[in-house]
């Protein structure tokens, strides 16, 4: 479980939000929607430590740390936009690279996760392939992989069917929801309706959110 | 025919310094220029204003005007260098100026979201740079860091001002005694001959970088 407790966040004197609060529940998808600009990625930057924030403590599994912590990204894994992928490694190495350095996990072991992975995510035949040679859906599970691989308490998506067609979204909520059978708590920043309609245990309602804040 | 038979074995035995002069330079001018063009990314001020005060003086006087003021005005004030040594300083310090400009536009020119999927994932600092932003600044500056190789092919000429011998003094030599342009030539067609070997290697490691995108 994850919880967010009176989070605040200004880039300058504009203040993106104050005293958010957000709850993740074990093995549940969240999905967190509200218009553009109104600071999705911005939340998502500030929990995995890309930007600071102001003030705010984090609850992971009973644990609750100050906002800042290195502890709290180190339990979530972060599925970008873009997906970021590292373009001068293989699929595989992608997976392995943070394992291998971070974790300083034996090699033979990573290597194993990474081919359970790769076949979890059905994209055991592009193991050896770059980046550039990968389709939109099929990097987007490349970095779903590369997440997994570090085995979060909980992973974020920001925007993860933004660009993909249909049966590509399609997969990602195969993906996702498989996951959550296992136990996985996901957290889902979308703006497509019917795929958060199909994931979604709970919405996360930004404008309203923040809106309440700013009536008390 | 004969003529060049003889000249040959006078001018080869300036390659030594050549070559000495070109591998010492790249060896040491690589890893100063890596840690200049990150000094330049600093966050403090001081840092980057020094290193850009030595890259604007490395690169705005001739590198012949700083390899005498090396030996013999260093010399002046206590500093004092052997000849190869004044030319291993003045060349490294020269070409890390040039080779940080262009590591530094490298770096720049990788994508923000890169440094945060690395840093997301738990990588240090060093391990961010080594592991994911250099191979992908290599591949950004392969072409321009090409063209100071081949630059420096020819700036180990440089040397005559201080009493090396490279190959171009070494002909100098024979010219001079035989009046003769022969001894020229040949210099000449040894520098082409080391720019079209570096000019392949440029091109293997260009090709080689080709895997990925
Ligand atoms: N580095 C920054 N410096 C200053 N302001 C920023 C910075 N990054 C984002 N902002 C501002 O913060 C606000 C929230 O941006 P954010 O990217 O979080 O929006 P979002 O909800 O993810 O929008 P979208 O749905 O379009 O992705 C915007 O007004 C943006 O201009
Ligand atoms: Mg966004």
């Amino acid at each position: 479980m994850m919880k967010l407790k009176n989070l605040s966040k200004q880039y300058g004197d504009n203040v993106i939000f104050k005293n958010l609060s957000l709850e993740l529940k074990d093995g549940e998808i969240l999905t967190v929607m509200g218009p553009s600009g109104i600071g999705k990625t911005t939340l998502i930057k500030v929990l995995t430590g890309l930007e600071e924030a102001e003030a705010g403590q984090v609850e992971i599994n009973g644990n609750e740390y100050e906002i800042g912590d290195p502890a709290i990204s180190e339990q979530i894994g972060l599925v970008f936009q873009d997906f970021n992928l590292f373009p001068h490694l293989t699929v595989k190495e992608n997976i392995a690279l943070a394992p291998v350095l971070v974790k300083k996990r034996a090699k033979q072991e990573v290597d194993q996760k990474v081919n359970e992975l790769l076949k979890q995510l059905g994209i055991t035949e592009q193991a050896d392939l770059y980046p550039y040679q990968l389709s939109g859906g099929q990097k987007q599970r490349v970095a779903i992989a590369r997440a997994l691989a570090m085995n979060p308490e909980v992973i974020i998506y920001d925007e993860p069917t933004s660009g993909l067609d249909e049966k590509s979204t399609e997969q990602v909520e195969k993906i996702m929801l498989a996951l959550k059978k296992e136990g996985v708590s996901q957290m889902v920043v979308t703006h497509d309706l019917p795929f958060a309609e199909k994931v979604a245990d709970t919405n996360f309602d930004f404008l309203k959110e923040i809106e309440n804040e700013k009536n008390k | 025919m004969s003529e060049i038979g003889n000249y040959l074995p006078t001018i080869l035995s300036g390659l030594n310094m050549t070559l000495g002069v070109f591998f010492v330079t790249i060896i040491g001018s690589i890893p100063l220029g890596i840690i200049v063009a990150l000094a330049m990314r600093s966050q403090y001020f001081m840092l980057r204003w020094f290193v850009n005060g030595y890259i604007w003086i490395m690169r705005g006087t001739p590198l012949l005007l700083q390899l005498i003021f090396v030996y013999y005005g260093l010399g002046m004030i206590g500093i004092t260098f052997s000849r190869f040594n004044a030319v291993a300083f003045a060349f490294i310090i020269n070409y890390a100026a040039y080779l940080a400009e262009i590591f530094r536009g490298g770096i720049q020119a990788i994508p923000q979201g890169q440094f945060e999927a690395a840093q997301v994932l738990g990588l240090s600092k060093t391990q961010s740079f080594f592991k994911v932003i250099l191979p992908q600044v290599i591949k950004i500056v392969v072409p321009a860091f090409g063209n100071e190789v081949i630059n420096l092919v020819k700036d180990t000429s440089l040397v005559y001002v201080i009493g090396l011998g490279d190959i171009l003094r070494a002909g100098t030599i024979a010219a001079s005694r035989d009046v003769s342009l022969i001894p020229y030539l040949i210099v000449g067609v040894v520098y082409l001959i080391m720019i079209a070997i570096v000019t392949l290697a440029l091109r293997a490691s260009e090709k080689k970088l080709n895997t990925w995108r």
